[in-house]
């Protein structure tokens, strides 16, 4: 569903490498070419390409799980369908991203692994609980919506299997995003009770929607490279204020009232916001969140309880295969 | 406050096609509760895509129900709106996930009856009891590969796999036979050729039961004992918490529109 700028810093290794393919290789990224797998890239390049994908890919998983929470308790079966399929388009966009990340050298196992070991980051937006129907809508709306801000812009990323994977992701991701509308559009219709669901709702989700942009530009320490890189196009404050730019007038048709007292919109038409709670956001990337640790238990039990399941299909596969070469034998 | 449930005039072909549309549904809420939490995530695909073929097959079946009884009623109402009594499903697929193993064998016992019910119910002269079975016997035929590939794999795999998998045949095994049972109220549909006679197809489910169980190095219980009362909204334990769940929101605001 969603990558987010956590700026975490690496050692940089360049410096080490051939200056003229260093410099062949940024020729090639001014001139908007794409980087394939088997071409020459810096080390930093491939780590910092790895590092995002795979934490894209981890987020697409474990944001499998708020909203997994409210399948069983859809209120229609309509609503049901749609839930159970949007939530199966998440896996599938998990499954294309790790496999653009194996492009760059590193197994979805070890992926995985990294992931459970809590050594890898997923979206800080899926450590905030869905307490009612209102919050599918709203993550729709607005999670889908900001991953939707953030991607565009990947999909001409200069690295092409990414690029490739999220032209496709942003298509679906487009449909939840009406989809999450939908339901709110729906909700703010109805009785008193169900516009008062939808507004608590909002109320929840408007800050930690906005994080899921990143720091802000002053504290960002990995933009410069990505930038150069053409991996991040955008600042995070230039997407988060975009962002914000296309959901308040969103809020308004809905009647719904933005939990910011001090939101102004400015002579240019921008919605300029308040100070966001930064301390929030670190705490929630410290493991501090309401279900960091639900949702890692949640992983890790699934990954343990499918263990025996795993071997199964390689043992099969195994003897399968040995079968066949004692028969080609005969 | 809460919603009441509705009550349904229970005419032969409505209760026929609410036994198929309760099986449908009960099963693909079972499969959807993996979501998210399956042994990999090819499996989190397919886990899902079978639920969202049953869920399917139910909203056609209980909106095909609803416009036979010619009353007030809807899918959504036929479905959130009836009591445990009121369910008309195969205990088989009430039954809890389990681990994998026991989901998959569900899945392959019921698939496998599913899918030649399908196919001669492809013949009914019903005409949307036909064209729901072409469809639904399209979906089915997939299960059932799905399923008899992982039997194959779990009962051939390792020792503990293969554990695993004969404990979930020998768990399951008494709610079988409740596929294969025709209610008098059926008689008339069959004799009509709206209905199939479930009865007769049983030994074609034991034959490909059979053979792939063996493929699977995997025994059938010899035990023909079977539990009933599913049909005649007699349930296991399990059927009451899944439909509060499955309810709740519809039962705690009375007529709100989602």
């Amino acid at each position: 569903m969603y990558t987010q700028a956590l700026n975490t810093s690496d050692g940089e290794d360049r410096g080490v490498e051939d200056a003229a393919q260093a410099a062949r290789f940024q020729a090639r990224i001014d001139a908007e070419e794409r980087i394939e797998p088997n071409d020459w890239m810096p080390a930093a390049y491939r780590k910092t390409l790895l590092r995002q994908i795979s934490q894209h890919a981890h987020s697409e998983v474990v944001g499998m799980l708020p909203e997994g929470n409210w399948i069983t308790r859809a209120p229609t079966l309509r609503r049901k369908v749609a839930l159970l399929a949007k939530i199966q388009d998440e896996c599938g966009h998990g499954l294309y991203l790790y496999s653009a990340a194996e492009t760059l050298g590193s197994s979805r196992e070890e992926m995985v692994d990294a992931l459970l070991a809590g050594k890898a980051k997923y979206s800080s937006i899926f450590n905030y609980p869905t307490l009612t129907w209102a919050d599918i809508g709203t993550i729709g709306w607005l999670v889908d919506g900001a991953a939707i801000m953030n991607q565009i812009p990947l999909c001409r990323c200069s690295y092409g299997p990414y690029a490739r994977a999220m032209i496709r992701v942003c298509k679906e991701e487009s449909f939840h995003q009406r989809q999450g509308y939908e339901i709110m559009l729906t909700l703010c219709r109805g009785s008193a009770e169900q516009k008062a669901m939808a507004q608590d709702a909002l109320d929840r989700w408007w800050w930690p929607v906005l994080m899921m942009f990143g720091p802000p530009d002053q504290v960002s320490q990995h933009s410069d490279t990505s930038t150069k890189w053409k991996i991040k196009r955008f600042s995070n404050d230039e997407l988060r204020q975009k962002f914000v730019d296309a959901t308040v007038p969103q809020a308004q048709f809905l009647g719904l009232t933005v939990p910011d007292p001090g939101m102004k919109q400015d002579a240019e038409g921008h919605w300029r916001y308040s100070e966001i709670d930064w301390d929030e956001f670190k705490q929630v990337l410290a493991g501090n969140g309401p279900c960091n640790r639900d949702r890692m238990a949640a992983r890790r039990k699934a990954h343990d309880d499918g263990a025996w399941v795993r071997e199964a299909a390689a043992a099969y596969a195994e003897k399968r295969q040995a079968r066949q070469h004692a028969q080609a034998a005969e | 406050m809460a919603t009441p449930s509705i009550k349904i005039s229970e005419t032969p072909l409505v209760l026929h096609v609410l036994r198929r549309a309760d099986d449908a549904l009960i099963l693909g809420h079972r499969l959807s509760e993996w979501c998210g939490h399956a042994p990999m995530l090819e499996e989190d695909m397919a886990l899902t895509n079978m639920a969202l073929d049953l869920i399917g097959q139910a909203r056609e079946l209980y909106s095909y129900a609803a416009r036979i009884e010619g009353k007030d009623n809807d899918e959504d109402k036929l479905a959130y709106l009836r009591d445990e009594r009121q369910y008309r499903n195969l205990l088989l697929v009430e039954q809890p996930n389990g681990d994998f193993a026991r989901t998959i064998v569900r899945q392959f016992f019921y698939s496998v009856f599913a899918d030649l019910y399908w196919r001669a119910m492809m013949r009914s002269g019903d005409a949307t009891l036909a064209a729901i079975a072409a469809k639904s016997e399209k979906e089915s035929a997939y299960h059932v590969r799905h399923s008899s590939e992982w039997i194959v794999r779990l009962g051939d795999g390792t020792e503990e796999s293969h554990a695993r998998a004969q404990a979930a045949i020998e768990y399951l095994w008494a709610f079988t036979g409740e596929m294969f049972e025709v209610g008098d109220d059926e008689r008339g549909l069959i004799d009509a050729g709206i209905a199939v006679d479930a009865g007769k197809l049983r030994a074609q489910w034991l034959k490909i039961v059979s053979g792939i169980a063996a493929e699977a190095t995997l025994t059938l219980p010899s035990n023909d004992w079977m539990q009933k009362g599913g049909r005649a909204g007699r349930h296991s334990e399990h059927l009451g918490h899944l439909l509060s769940e499955l309810q709740m929101l519809q039962r705690s605001f009375p007529g709100a529109t989602w």
